[in-house]
């Protein structure tokens, strides 16, 4: 009889065997320690502003046996934007771990096919053609997205999704974007174009309810499907070629990942605007932490949830005179931390394998 | 044919040309740019949103009389304006193409070495920080914000084992990029003029009507041009591979580093003179490589030859559009460039490989 | 185990508007080690990937177990048939236990993830290539032998009767080459299997095939057992190479020699070599060197 190999990670199995889950170990445990972490920060940020709430009573609020004072404070002032931020977090970290999955890219996010600027170009019109406030706002950045993502992808069709077609295609829509928006911000008057700068730098300011529920509805019906969708992922990883082998549909798998992603992307859009850098820095940043191959999806949300309200935080208290968009701070936290990382004399500039995907037979070589 | 040049090719670090592609052929087609652009260039001043008729642009040329105003708008401000479209032209078409050697990526814009979000923040730190308000010292600002930033970022990628390897400057560059995107945003929000200046120059503009700037530009945009076309054989081998460019005694090191001021000198400069005009170094080198292949000499002659091609006809455009007003170049090169890189990717082929 | 029976017949392949084959028939005798050579860019991967399902050919049809291949849902052809393609891409940082075990994906369903037998069929793959010890290290870090190996473990796992092979040997040293062949001998002798493989070399091909189908130029130009088919004529015809063809000392099956090196009395032509010092020189290449 061969010995048993024991896999790493927790199994749970029913007794007929009819059922059985496989988790990562590791994983799953930086997942709870970043809830917990998030859970955290939260309290801090419903307690803190100009009415103080110490933590204790945050938490009796929340449970339902507050005071009206703070129930109108934690409840209906500071509850909207919490959530809303931990709904674009999550959003954010899912769907930059899908783009770098599926790109195989550590630098892949939602922008390369023009996301992001597409949802820009869709919020600025809102704003300086039709004059909508936040509502309008949210709805135009969602059709902008959607609409830019699409045209990128029908344009760089023949090419399959990762090709180097789509990137170009890609790299041609955003600028079209972006000089759109340029020159949008140009036109207007000085009012709207302050208005658009600042939806276009990415913020929580005054999302209420209605932010809340774009993100956490996206997240909700989106962030399952990806996760139904991983272990097809894990077969994308080797190859198209071994994946198709194993007996995945390759294109649809990846067009269903994709979709999910942009979902993700243009709900946290819809909700915030562009938030920078959470994309791209939350999988790396897990991964960092559960050493798993490749990044992780609940992993990356936790992250990005964590990333987003700690930024929320600090944007809101951090200066005495105003209030930081919180795509700003996300924006300066991201690159220095890129810088610092890039600064220190990396002793094991091997482990950069991460840039390019392992051939069968060449890493030795 | 071919398969004779490939292996002297190898020796000498040339890259082999395609039959069909001969010297002969690149150069008739380098003429026809260099046409195309003398042609653009004419019409740059001859035409603009006030019609002058063709005998009066002639006359201010040649028996300028001051007091007459279509002379003056000939002489002062169609001239300048298209000496600085050759100028900015030229410099960005021929720092994308050495970004490109740099970072072994055909489709890398200038920009990423920080250059643009360097001149930004240098405008911004004068009108917003220290509440200045001349655009002549603008220039200055946003060349030294370029330079400084742009030192910066390859300071940071070129530590490591590997040194300004290109995954390590593209990485810098991005992370200098968001850290100067956030300061920089976050200054342009605190009030309006600042922001209305901003929003201003970063349009991109070749309407800079100060007559000394490009005189006062010149020197740094002659010696990036040099250093430029100097390293355009160390390039050529370098595109091989670090080692086989070492192999043939090309110093890697000191070859990165000077392309990478000569990025610096000559983006930098337009950038300071003319606002962030993107995709012209991006797009142009891209698309002249498909013509002259990966040989560096080629590739940035006929860069710095059709990047002004490209950017004065979109100045041209932008003045006749929205007539009387005009719409900044920056956004017309975009408009005009985009479809045609979408088309050109869109077509069946070898396009130059990522 | 049941018998997989896996031919091809009237097979147009093409990839994009090159086509690389045509009218290709060809059937893999069941429970043979049959191997496919011939020169750079004849057809035999892609007769293979063909034959694995993964390539649609323009006409005709591969068949296995008598239906259209394509025809099948892709898991049900993994269950059947495995496949290790050239262009196998190791995710970064994964172990081997990890990488083993994705080959169980055929068997798997959302909530079965990870069931006894999944577990007992990596163990047992993992044990017949002798990588049980290497369970927890990490795949990138393996030598090229043992990350072959470590793949060969991936596609057992999918406990199927078929293995085909992409140049399995490909950029591996020497006797690394002989570990994974040896490997996929046994497996062919003690398991009833079928194997199919792509092999680059003339000489191992002959050494472990029990069938041999020579192609050249998108065509079958011969197929049999290595002593019948490997001859001087047939080596000179499709490889373009004078040789000689001796029963090899250890196994006896035939062994292909190249002809010596005709000395020609032509001066050649290189560059000249300049030295350090600038001035040219002559190079050495038309002395004839003495030789017995």
């Amino acid at each position: 009889m061969s010995p048993d190999v024991r896999l790493p990670g927790l199994v749970l199995r029913t007794r007929s065997d009819r059922l059985s889950v496989r988790m990562h170990t590791r994983s799953a445990v930086v997942v709870a320690a970043l809830v917990v972490l998030c859970a955290a920060i939260a309290v801090m940020t419903l307690g803190a502003g100009d009415y103080p709430i110490p933590a204790v009573d945050v938490v009796r609020t929340l449970l339902g046996a507050g005071t009206p004072v703070t129930d109108f404070i934690v409840l209906e002032l500071r509850l909207p934007r919490l959530v809303t931020a931990l709904a674009v977090g999550v959003a954010l970290g899912a769907s930059g771990a899908v783009f770098q999955s599926v790109t195989r890219n550590p630098l892949g996010s939602p922008d390369i096919i023009g996301f992001t600027t597409g949802a820009s170009t869709g919020a600025l019109l809102a704003i300086i053609a039709i004059g909508a406030g936040l509502p309008g706002q949210a709805a135009g950045a969602m059709i902008g997205g959607l609409l830019s993502a699409t045209v990128v992808y029908l344009l760089a069709r023949r090419g399959g999704v990762h090709s180097y077609r789509l990137v170009i295609v890609g790299i041609g829509v955003q600028a079209l974007l972006t000089s759109t928006n340029t020159y949008l911000l140009v036109r207007s008057n000085i009012n709207d174009a302050q208005r658009a700068a600042l939806w276009l730098a990415g913020s929580l300011n005054a999302r209420g309810w209605g932010h809340a529920a774009l993100a956490a509805i996206a997240v909700a019906l989106l962030l399952p499907a990806v996760l139904l969708l991983g272990p097809r992922n894990r077969m994308l990883e080797l190859g198209d070629d071994l994946a198709r082998a194993l007996g995945v549909a390759v294109e649809p798998a990846r067009l269903g990942l994709i979709a999910a992603g942009v979902g993700l992307a243009a709900g946290a859009a819809a909700a915030a605007g562009p938030i920078a850098f959470v994309a791209l820095a939350a999988p790396q940043l897990a991964r960092r932490l559960t050493r798993a191959t490749g990044p992780g999806v609940l992993p990356a949300a936790a992250m990005g949830a964590l990333l987003l309200v700690a930024s929320d935080l600090i944007g809101q208290h951090a200066l005495p005179d105003m209030q930081v968009p919180v795509g700003l701070v996300t924006s300066c936290l991201g690159g220095g931390y890129l810088v610092w990382l890039l600064a220190r004399r990396q002793a094991r500039a091997g482990r950069r394998r991460a840039w390019r995907p392992g051939r069968r037979t060449g890493a030795a070589a | 044919m071919a398969s004779a040049t490939a292996p002297a090719a190898a020796l000498t670090g040339t890259p082999a040309r395609r039959p069909g592609r001969t010297r002969t052929r690149l150069a008739w087609g380098l003429a026809g740019a260099a046409a195309a652009l003398v042609a653009v260039a004419l019409a740059s001043v001859a035409i603009g949103s006030r019609s002058v008729p063709i005998g009066t642009v002639l006359d201010a040329v040649i028996r300028y009389d001051g007091a007459v105003a279509d002379h003056v708008i000939v002489h002062d401000l169609r001239i300048p304006r298209t000496l600085l479209g050759l100028a900015v032209g030229g410099a960005l078409g021929l720092s994308g193409a050495l970004i490109q050697a740099l970072t072994r990526n055909p489709l890398a814009d200038p920009g990423i070495l920080g250059v643009n979000e360097g001149a930004a923040f240098g405008v911004v730190f004068a009108v917003g920080i220290l509440s200045l308000d001349s655009p002549y010292l603008f220039v200055w600002f946003a060349f030294t914000g370029a330079a400084v930033v742009s030192l910066g970022v390859y300071g940071v990628g070129a530590r490591g084992r590997a040194g300004a390897s290109p995954v390590r400057l593209v990485l810098a560059g991005v992370a200098f990029t968001y850290v100067l995107h956030g300061i920089t945003t976050a200054i342009v929000l605190r009030d309006t003029v600042t922001f209305d200046r901003y929003r201003n120059w970063i349009v991109g503009s070749l309407a800079n009507t100060d007559p000394g700037l490009l005189a006062r530009l010149l020197p740094f945009l002659a010696v990036g041009a040099a250093l430029a076309l100097g390293l355009a054989r160390p390039l050529n081998a370098l595109s091989l591979g670090d080692e086989p460019g070492r192999a043939l005694g090309v110093h890697r090191g000191r070859t990165r580093a000077l392309g990478a001021a000569a990025v610096v000198l000559l983006c930098g400069a337009a950038t300071a003179a003319a606002g962030p005009i993107a995709f012209v170094g991006l797009a142009v080198p891209y698309a002249a490589r498909m013509i002259t292949g990966p040989d560096y000499r080629w590739l940035m002659a006929y860069s710095v030859v059709l990047a002004p091609v490209l950017l004065l006809a979109s100045d041209i455009a932008g003045r006749l559009v929205a007539r009387p007003m005009e719409i900044g170049v920056g956004i017309v090169t975009t408009f005009v460039g985009a479809p045609l890189l979408i088309a050109l990717a869109r077509r069946r082929g070898r396009l130059p490989r990522l | 185990m049941s018998q997989v029976d896996l031919y091809g017949e009237e097979l147009t392949l093409a990839y994009e508007q090159r086509v690389v084959a045509r009218q290709l028939g060809v059937r893999i005798p069941p429970n043979s080690f049959t191997v496919l050579v011939g020169p750079n860019a004849c057809g035999k991967s892609t007769l293979l990937r063909a034959l694995a399902g993964l390539l649609r050919p323009t006409a005709g049809a591969v068949y296995l177990d008598g239906q259209v291949i394509t025809r099948y849902p892709a898991k049900q052809v993994a269950r059947r048939l495995g496949l290790l393609p050239q262009t196998a891409v190791v995710p970064d940082g994964i172990t081997v236990a990890d990488l083993v075990a994705r080959g169980r994906y055929p068997h798997q369903r959302l909530l079965r993830q990870w069931s006894a037998e999944d577990e007992a069929a990596v163990s047992a793959a993992m044990a017949a290539t002798r990588v049980t010890e290497l369970a927890d290290r990490v795949v990138d870090e393996l030598s090229g032998g043992q990350r072959q190996r470590v793949w060969l473990a991936m596609v057992l796992a999918q406990q199927t009767n078929l293995l085909l092979l992409d140049e399995p040997t490909t950029f591996l040293d020497i006797a690394h080459q002989v570990e994974v062949l040896d490997l996929c001998a046994d497996l062919h002798e003690h398991g009833d299997r079928t194997l199919v493989a792509v092999l680059h070399d003339l000489n191992q091909a002959a050494r472990y095939a029990t069938h041999l189908i020579v192609m050249s130029d998108g065509a079958v130009v011969a197929e049999g057992e290595p002593a019948e088919v490997l001859t001087a004529e047939l080596v000179s015809k499709v490889f373009g190479l004078d040789c000689q063809i001796i029963p090899d000392p250890q196994t006896g099956t035939p062994m292909v020699v190249p002809a010596a090196r005709r000395r020609s009395d032509r001066r050649f032509e290189f560059p000249p070599v300049i030295g350090p010092d600038g001035v040219g020189r002559r190079t050495v290449a038309s002395r004839t060197p003495a030789r017995g």
